[in-house]
């Protein structure tokens, strides 16, 4: 079944056209890997299907309803979340209080305060603490336990490797490994071809704006991948 | 008066400015509101309970009952008709818009109510005092403006910090936009801050006429105090407020006990002190002298 159907969608910064003309479907329950060079227009993609950014053109559909005019907050509610670029945590308020945020979305779920800092055991110890005071790993892990707090039913990550140490990296992939492979419909941006090959079911790839590619992730081969990735028409990269 | 006494009365002063800075603080910790129609606001609160005592025959405090929730009201729908549409136009826009509301306000309260001097009647406790000794007093109105800025405060502290409603405020304050992601509505949460704020201003604003007369025209000088404690305690800091207040409170009325005429004044200097101390104290040392130089 889809869960999200975007059509014909366009957004800009002032003159820059970040996202031209973007048809996607995300089913139920798969895991989506976005992939493209910097600037191809992931981030805004996502920003804009959570209500973030406002787009110049299209539709977006959730389940069904149009949600192309609601605010960030009503898709939240409706079951959208979006791990922001850069963590975006509240510095001044305590790991627990950052979770606690979410609880304005009103969803019930599975999702409850102590059952994400058992999925994530790293944050237990830190719940007191302020959150400008966590390392990057920390943060990051602090900031996808905080949109899980909403219930999502999509869930939508950006670049939740982006600034990490190597380590770092495989701590958050292995805390979110179960979310993979259970029925939350997740959408990720990631920089690293191989782990994003490696987590999602499916994978569409953005070149200046543009869908360029799109296919299951076993399916695709490194090179049709890297070629769409860097806009090289194949053979003219050797 | 001693130099004590004058000390004793200016904390208790404090507690009044405390009270008339609470929602400027609050407004521009959450929104980076500057209000400039604060003092004004307050004062519409003095007139709407001039209106109730002067046409039925609820006391001053009871007075209250309808004010505040009334103030909380204003409060609401200002928010979301003129300032969040000002928000949007940048920095410098609320200030000009809420500069514009303090001349409306005033004008309009000139217009309804003449330029006449009022005050509003304050009962047995605005008299009553204790007499600790001969030099030694103690007003009651004063000590219950003092307990009620402790009070408001302190329940705006639990609110902040211990309820969900609080988590939401401050989240949104510090990042408006992850907060929406988060499902918090920011245009309800800045709402409700302003409705808070409107009604902590009417409630300073009732107390103030209370104590001394005034007029349409007192809201920008009551603006300028609460102004003052706000910046003297440190911007957006509660508990700040209520030192800022005290501080301020206590300059005045040692100015005043230099002489009668340095009441304001002596406020005035401690304020402009405290700017060029704090500017110091950020630039690692003011070097009044070429280095080298000194010693």
């Amino acid at each position: 079944m889809t869960l999200l159907r975007v059509e014909g969608l366009e957004a800009r910064h002032g003159l820059l056209h970040a996202v031209r003309d973007v048809d996607l479907e995300v089913r139920e329950g798969e895991t989506l890997a976005l992939i493209g060079a910097n600037g191809a227009g992931k981030t805004t993609l996502l920003r804009t299907i959570a209500g973030a950014h406002r787009p110049s053109a299209g539709r977006i559909v959730f389940d069904g309803r149009d949600i192309t005019r609601l605010s960030p907050h009503r898709r939240v509610k409706l079951g959208v979340a979006l791990v922001p670029e850069g963590r975006r945590l509240f510095p001044d308020l305590t790991v627990e209080e950052n979770l606690r945020v979410a609880a304005a979305a009103g969803r019930k779920g599975r999702w409850t305060v102590d059952g994400v800092l058992e999925t994530f055991p790293l944050l237990a110890p830190l719940r007191r603490q302020r959150a400008a005071s966590l390392s990057g790993g920390q943060q990051q892990a602090a900031a996808i336990a905080r949109s899980l707090l909403t219930n999502p039913r999509l869930l939508l990550l950006d670049e939740v490797s982006l600034g990490l140490a190597p380590v770092a990296v495989d701590g958050v992939y292995e805390a979110l490994q179960p979310l993979f492979e259970t029925d939350t419909t997740i959408v990720l941006v990631e920089q690293d071809l191989g782990r994003a090959l490696s987590v999602a079911s499916r994978v569409v790839c953005m070149l200046e704006g543009r869908l360029v590619l799109e296919g299951a992730a076993g399916e695709l081969t490194r090179e049709q991948v890297t070629d769409a990735y860097f806009g090289l028409r194949r053979g003219a990269a050797a | 008066m001693n130099w004590a006494n004058a000390v004793l009365h200016g904390v208790l002063l404090g507690g009044l400015y405390a009270l008339l800075a609470t929602g400027l603080s609050l407004m521009f910790g959450v929104m980076r509101i500057i209000n400039l129609a604060h003092g004004s606001i307050a004062l519409v609160g003095a007139y709407m309970a001039f209106l109730l005592t002067e046409h039925t025959s609820m006391s001053t405090y009871l007075s209250l009952v309808i004010v505040l929730p009334g103030a909380l009201v204003v409060g609401y729908v200002l928010q979301l008709t003129v300032l969040e549409r000002s928000l949007r136009g940048g920095e410098l826009v609320p200030l000009l818009t809420t500069f514009g509301l303090l001349i409306v306000i005033a004008n309009m309260l000139e217009r309804f109510f003449s330029p006449d001097v009022h005050s509003l009647p304050s009962g047995r406790i605005g008299t009553a005092s204790w007499r600790i000794s001969s030099h030694f007093t103690v007003p009651w109105f004063d000590a219950l403006i003092l307990a009620l800025a402790i009070g408001v405060l302190g329940g705006l502290h639990v609110l902040l910090r211990r309820t969900q409603l609080g988590r939401e405020l401050r989240a949104t304050a510090a990042d408006a936009d992850t907060a929406e992601l988060l499902g918090v509505d920011a245009r309800r949460v800045y709402a409700v801050a302003t409705a808070i704020a409107v009604a902590t201003a009417a409630l300073a604003g009732v107390f103030y006429a209370m104590r001394s007369a005034f007029d349409p025209f007192s809201g920008p000088t009551q603006l300028i105090y609460a102004f003052e404690a706000v910046v003297i305690g440190g911007l957006g800091s509660l508990w700040g407020t209520l030192l800022g207040g005290i501080v301020l409170g206590v300059a005045q009325t040692v100015g005043a006990q230099i002489d009668v005429q340095y009441f304001a004044l002596g406020g005035h200097v401690v304020f402009l002190a405290v700017l060029i101390l704090r500017a110091v104290l950020q630039a690692g040392g003011l070097r009044l002298l070429p280095r080298g130089a000194a010693a």
